[in-house]
């Protein structure tokens, strides 16, 4: 079943009726950020224009900057944070990709970062419609990354964010995921905690000794080459593996001080305890699976979903845990990767290569739906659903990856 | 939080009244690894001289990162950061706005502290020409964005950029059997467009380092005057320019001797000409073009037409323009002239 809990509905929350990009606006003014850089490009800059009011109405005090692009918007954030201040930035499509220099270097920097990446195809031909490509592009780089669902869960979750990315355990750069107009662009009522509990849970950035000051005068990623390279790539790779238990701790509190917020911090599970069939995806195709696993479930069929909200780390010894029980999988990619292992899409490919090791190995079927914003429709569920089945009689995978809802 | 008033404070950086007056203090020593005569590590140490210690120094790759800051062995006593190739603005305007927002809302000491991003002619003027330009339109923030010109993409072994002097031999322009000029551009005027394009940027200026102590002045002017600033500074480079390391002094005495390289400074939107340029501005005769060319292994297969048309288009600058060396727009004169040759 589902775990958000709704125990202890905090009374001193405020109900506002806001969309995802608006929700990260709010937690932004309670995280009291100090830099901001914007630069238009749909949908992500909606989240930029709710901030704009925030500080033309002085509620948030930061220094709002209108970059002149994408390369330049994240580079100002990366050098305000290193001289301590907390930062936020964003992006979507080939914005994200103008930035690309800039992504590369915040990881081994040490940057604790935190954007919104408002998912969105990447041009050519243009589109505006939802498609993950654009954040998975960094997900070799050492950027942590998640995929949000609802308005609430964008809130709560930048919250979570700053409080991850800023833990000197960590300090790597975070990026939110939200689907481009299914989420940053749609309202539902969200609570918005007071500021006095928002301070318990999220202590100030404190760069410590990598500040960069005339008191603490470091030079900051001068030339290493193969003489130290290697050692830092390595330290990256510690920091993303301590990562797992920071996001562990850090949603336990967030559950203690604001009561609400998932047990398993890594992935939803929507009657999938005893599903026979799980399906798994990212963001806002959970919407249609839902429905569908409703209507399915009332006729007798077990059916589950898994929906991922963190991509890197990637959550793969639970996944095995919950998969196990399964008699078929169907990973629905809202991606490509044209020219990998089963022509698959990146999400179906990470959970093969997760259970590799394991005992038990449920067949795995791979769809890739949804592109360019299309909409997930029942039918392509109950496709899936049925392919799945299939695959769960047989006992056997089916090395094709199949495109839903697509003309042929 | 609420917002306190917070101005744009900068340091008080007297100029240096001459040689003997300049401060003894280094806060880029050794540990760097450039070639014996580069201009620009004299730059750099020069350029941090006159900031003094609470300063921050940013610097986009290039050869005063790579062959200039290397572990464990950084020159950098003042703290130091890379920035991208293409990021000085962004690098200065980061940094400026971050140390500005924790000032201003008590998260920091307030006090001035110096900004400097540095770039190459490659990472300057042409890959991070628009971000550098978008720093100079922040009027709020503090900060000097220097320039060091040694007129080619040095660092990955001498290629041409849109800095480089017309004609010269790079490794991107061979002189060759059928062309003997591959690279026909004329460089850019990168301080003049600076200074005619930010009206709210209250200080440009080119300097060269072999005037030591009037660019010490510069670095300091810029620094004090409040808001984003810009230098541009040219420097001989031996290798790149091929010649002996024991000349890069003397030619940087002839760019501007040539009239080449003019030296001047925009404060609030005056042209002011100092050193040698001026007096070429007041009557002075400039020496020669080839006085100057023909010292340097990269212009050695310059014929005497391509002297020439050196010369000519130096000429142009000094007799034609509307503000001599400064902004290429022609004087009207000098306009009507060209019609009517044609
Ligand atoms: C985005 C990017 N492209 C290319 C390079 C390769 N590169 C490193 S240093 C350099 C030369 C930069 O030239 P310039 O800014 O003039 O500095 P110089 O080396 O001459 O000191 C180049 C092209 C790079 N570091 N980054
Ligand atoms: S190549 Fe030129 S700029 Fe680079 S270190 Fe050598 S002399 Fe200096
Ligand atoms: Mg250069």
């Amino acid at each position: 079943m589902a775990t958000v809990t709704t125990t202890k509905a905090a009374s001193e929350d405020k109900e506002l009726l806001i969309s995802g990009s608006e929700a990260v606006a709010e937690s932004l003014t309670l995280a009291d950020i100090d830099v901001v850089t914007a630069y238009p490009i749909r949908p992500y800059d909606t989240v930029m224009q709710a901030i704009a009011k925030k500080i033309a109405n002085g509620q948030l005090v930061a220094e709002y900057i209108v970059a002149e692009g994408e390369h330049s918007q994240f580079e100002i954030v990366k050098h305000a944070s290193t001289v301590g201040a907390r930062v936020f930035c964003g992006s979507s499509g080939v914005g994200w990709m103008y930035a690309m220099e800039c992504l590369v270097v915040t990881p081994p920097l040490r940057v604790p970062m935190v954007c919104l990446v408002g998912n969105r195809a990447l041009d050519d031909p243009g589109a505006f419609g939802v498609e993950h490509n654009d954040a998975l592009v960094v997900r070799d780089l050492g950027w942590m990354l998640c995929w949000i669902d609802t308005s609430q869960e964008a809130l709560d979750t930048t919250l979570i964010a700053y409080r991850v990315a800023e833990d000197r355990r960590i300090f790597l750069p975070l990026a939110i995921s939200a689907d481009g107009a299914f989420l940053t662009h749609s309202q539902a009522i969200t609570m918005v905690p007071p500021k006095e509990k928002v301070d318990r849970f999220l202590p100030r950035y404190d760069r410590g000794d990598l500040l960069l000051h005339p008191d603490n005068p470091i030079t900051v990623a001068p030339q290493a080459n193969e003489d130290w390279v290697i050692e830092i790539r390595r330290q990256n790779d510690e920091a993303m593996k301590r990562a797992v238990g920071v996001i562990e701790e850090a949603y336990a509190d967030f559950r203690r001080i604001f009561g609400r917020g998932p047990e398993n911090p890594w992935f939803e599970e929507y009657m999938a305890d005893d599903a026979e069939v799980i399906l798994i995806g990212m963001g806002t195709i959970s919407l249609p699976i839902k429905v569908a696993i409703r209507e399915m479930r009332a006729k007798g069929k077990k059916v589950g979903l898994i929906r991922l909200r963190w991509f890197r780390p990637f959550p793969f010894e639970r996944l095995v845990k919950a998969l196990s029980g399964a008699k078929a999988i169907g990973v629905i990619d809202r991606d490509y990767s044209f020219g990998s292992p089963f022509h698959s899409g990146v999400v179906a490919n990470e959970i093969r290569a997760s259970l590799y090791n394991a005992d038990k190995r449920p067949p795995l079927l791979s769809f890739i739906c949804g592109l360019g914003g299309r909409e997930v429709t029942l039918e392509d569920v109950n496709k899936a659903v049925d392919m799945c089945d299939a695959a769960a009689r047989s006992g056997k995978s089916d090395a094709k990856t199949h495109w839903l809802g697509v003309r042929e | 939080m609420a917002e306190t008033t917070f101005g744009n404070a900068t340091q008080v950086l007297e100029p240096f009244r001459g040689i003997k007056k300049v401060t003894l203090e280094e806060y880029f020593t050794s540990g760097h690894r450039t070639c014996q005569g580069c201009e620009s590590a004299l730059v750099m140490k020069l350029m941090v001289k006159a900031a003094g210690p609470r300063t921050i120094v940013l610097g986009s790759t290039g050869c005063m990162y790579v062959a200039n800051t290397t572990y464990y062995t950084t020159p950098w006593v003042v703290p130091w950061m890379h920035t991208q190739l293409g990021s000085s603005g962004s690098a200065a305007l980061g940094t400026a706005a971050g140390l500005k927002a924790l000032m201003r809302k008590g998260k920091m000491k307030a006090e001035p502290i110096n900004v400097i991003a540095f770039c190459g002619d490659g990472g300057g003027a042409d890959m991070g020409l628009g971000a550098i330009s978008a720093t100079l339109t922040h009027k709020e923030y503090n900060s000097l964005i220097l320039l060091y010109d040694n007129e080619s993409y040095a660092n990955t072994d001498i290629q041409l950029s849109g800095m480089t002097p017309y004609g010269a031999h790079t490794t991107f322009s061979p002189p060759g059997k059928v062309h003997r000029l591959i690279h026909k551009r004329w460089k850019k005027n990168v301080a003049g467009l600076m200074a005619a394009g930010h009206p709210e940027c209250r200080y440009v200026a080119t300097v060269c380092a072999s005037y030591a102590v009037e660019m010490m002045n510069k670095v300091r002017r810029a620094l004090t005057i409040g808001g984003p600033t810009f230098i541009h500074s040219l420097d001989p480079c031996p290798k790149g320019w091929d010649y002996d390391p024991m000349l890069s002094h003397e030619l940087g005495e002839l760019a501007i001797e040539t009239g080449i390289f003019p030296l001047y400074e925009v404060e609030d939107g005056v042209v002011k000409y100092y050193g040698k340029t001026k007096a070429i501005v007041e009557g002075r005769p400039r020496k020669p073009v080839r006085d100057y060319l023909l010292k340097q292994g990269r212009f050695a297969h310059f014929t005497e037409e391509d002297l020439a048309y050196f010369q000519e288009k130096v000429d142009q600058q000094w007799e034609q323009w509307e503000i001599p060396g400064v902004v290429p727009f022609r004087k009207l004169d000098a306009a009507q002239a060209a019609l009517n040759v044609k």
